[in-house]
């Protein structure tokens, strides 16, 4: 479904992705671990088509992947690391919810989002809770791909466990590929079928 | 007495909500603002004219705070004159805040306007303020406008930095990046984001130069580079009253500068208090 050929992108003249190729199916929970400064963040961006590569490009079912067009939510979604940074402070639950369209009650139910979070503001949530807000918005009903960048990492281990449960629940009832990336092994041997690292690229 | 305060009332904690600050110092400096300006066009015919029988007098009932050299009235001269200058003040700040904020969103138009923005705001900082004010408004020929112009010219790197600040820090956020992949554009992102966000600033910023304007129109007309001298004005009316203190005549000084003081006293804590609450909620700072 989606197919990653020969990525390359340089910061300036440090090189941080270089001839990466990488195919997930329909789906499928794919791992994506390897050590920090390895292009991990910048590689889910690229796949979501918040960043253009050098070289190379993302294919989705067959599309080329770009930045969404106005009214058309792109159909690979990235979920920031920190979901404190992720949400606008001065926004209510409510309003973040419906940031993409009217937020979907399955989903909703499913991540154990609650009703009387609605009026609240980000602050005014744990950071579970808050993680559960950030990812909820991203699914709308073209949604192929979504992208976890560390989405758990502020998380303990118990909270870690239930979200990514209950997200890869909803992800594969919904035949979603779903992208983790984690400093993680264990973490990421649990969820995932299969699991990819980065190595770096410079030496320097 | 009856309506004495209970002295077991948690006053400390309710000093420290600045919500109620910021509403308790808006609520005087706005009625300050408004008395003067209400109070002003209300003065008596000949309030403000030449009295030769009544040359000097100290506070008196007839002029509560007595009349100088040429006979006029303090009371009422240092009313108008406080009306003109906070006039001149909100204009001047008006324009000011003004430039700050196109200067300031125009920064995140590109690299090279940011850079240009960025260079004008350290040129306008590093030069020496009253000095630019000074001669921007010899420049202009002196005058109301040309206090207004300099006022709004000297004000802005301040402010602009921040919006600068601010709207770039937005800009470049995750939840910015969010909204844009899930479909929406940017005129959306600048009205559900950026607004929300610079709005608050933008009038807290407006309200702290507010002060300013006022104390630096009120230093050019006592240079005589400000306010046309035959129109009353606290600046024009604090250098006149230099050779009446010589005599003794404290009352022609005291008048106008406490009023000026008091205003932009008013408002700076007002604007203050804005600006520690215009930050996102919750924030500490």
């Amino acid at each position: 479904m989606l197919t990653a050929r020969d990525l390359s992108l340089a910061y300036g003249d440090r090189q941080i992705l270089n001839g990466i190729d990488l195919d997930i199916a329909e789906g499928e929970v794919i791992g994506l671990g390897g050590p920090s400064s390895t292009g991990k963040t910048t590689l889910g961006r690229v796949l979501a088509g918040q960043l253009l590569p050098d070289h190379g490009e993302v294919l989705l079912e067959g599309t080329k992947v770009g930045p969404a067009a106005t009214g058309h939510p792109a159909r690979a979604q990235y979920a920031p690391q920190s979901s404190e940074l992720a949400v606008d402070p001065r926004w209510p639950v409510r309003k973040v919810l419906a940031n993409g369209m009217a937020p979907d009650p399955e989903v909703l139910a499913a991540l154990g989002i609650l009703d009387v979070w609605a009026d609240r503001l980000p602050m005014q949530l744990s950071g579970g809770e808050l993680a559960r807000v950030s990812l909820a918005r991203l699914f709308h009903p073209h949604l192929r791909l979504l992208i976890c960048d560390e989405i758990t990492s502020q998380l303990d281990a118990i909270e870690q466990d239930l979200l990514l449960r209950a997200l890869v629940g909803l992800t594969g009832r919904r035949r979603i590929a779903v992208l983790l990336i984690s400093h993680n092994s264990v973490l990421r041997s649990r969820f995932c079928r299969s699991s990819l690292a980065l190595d770096r690229q410079d030496d320097r | 007495m009856s309506g004495a305060v209970d002295p077991t009332l948690p006053l400390p904690a309710r000093r420290r909500n600045p919500r109620r600050r910021a509403t308790r110092h808006g609520v005087v400096a706005l009625a300050l603002l408004g008395a003067v300006l209400l109070a002003a066009p209300l003065l008596p015919e000949g309030a403000l004219s030449i009295d030769r029988a009544a040359r000097a007098l100290p506070p008196d009932p007839a002029h509560p705070i007595g009349t100088d050299m040429l006979g006029r009235d303090i009371a009422a001269r240092t009313l108008a004159a406080l009306a003109k200058s906070v006039q001149v003040g909100l204009l001047a700040a008006g324009a000011s805040t003004l430039v700050a904020v196109v200067l300031g969103l125009a920064a995140t138009f590109g690299r090279a306007a940011d850079h240009v923005v960025g260079v004008l705001t350290e040129l306008a900082l590093g030069l020496p303020h009253f000095v630019l004010l000074i001669m921007i408004a010899f420049a202009m020929g002196g005058g109301t406008t040309g206090v207004v112009v300099a006022v709004a010219l000297t004000h802005w790197p301040r402010l602009s930095r921040i919006m600068r600040h601010e709207a770039q820090g937005i800009a470049t956020s995750d939840y910015v990046a969010i909204s844009r992949a899930l479909g929406r554009s940017r005129l959306w992102v600048a009205r559900h984001h950026l607004a929300p966000h610079l709005v608050p600033q933008i009038i807290a910023g407006f309200i702290v130069i507010f002060p300013h304007a006022i104390l630096h129109e009120a230093g050019l007309s006592f240079i005589g580079l400000g306010i046309e001298p035959h129109l009353p004005s606290i600046g024009v009316m604090m250098s006149e009253s230099l050779r009446e203190i010589m005599a003794g005549h404290w009352w022609v000084a005291a008048a106008p500068g406490l009023g000026l003081m008091l205003i932009a006293l008013a408002f700076e804590r007002f604007g203050e208090a804005l600006r520690q609450l215009s930050g996102p909620p919750g924030a500490t700072t």
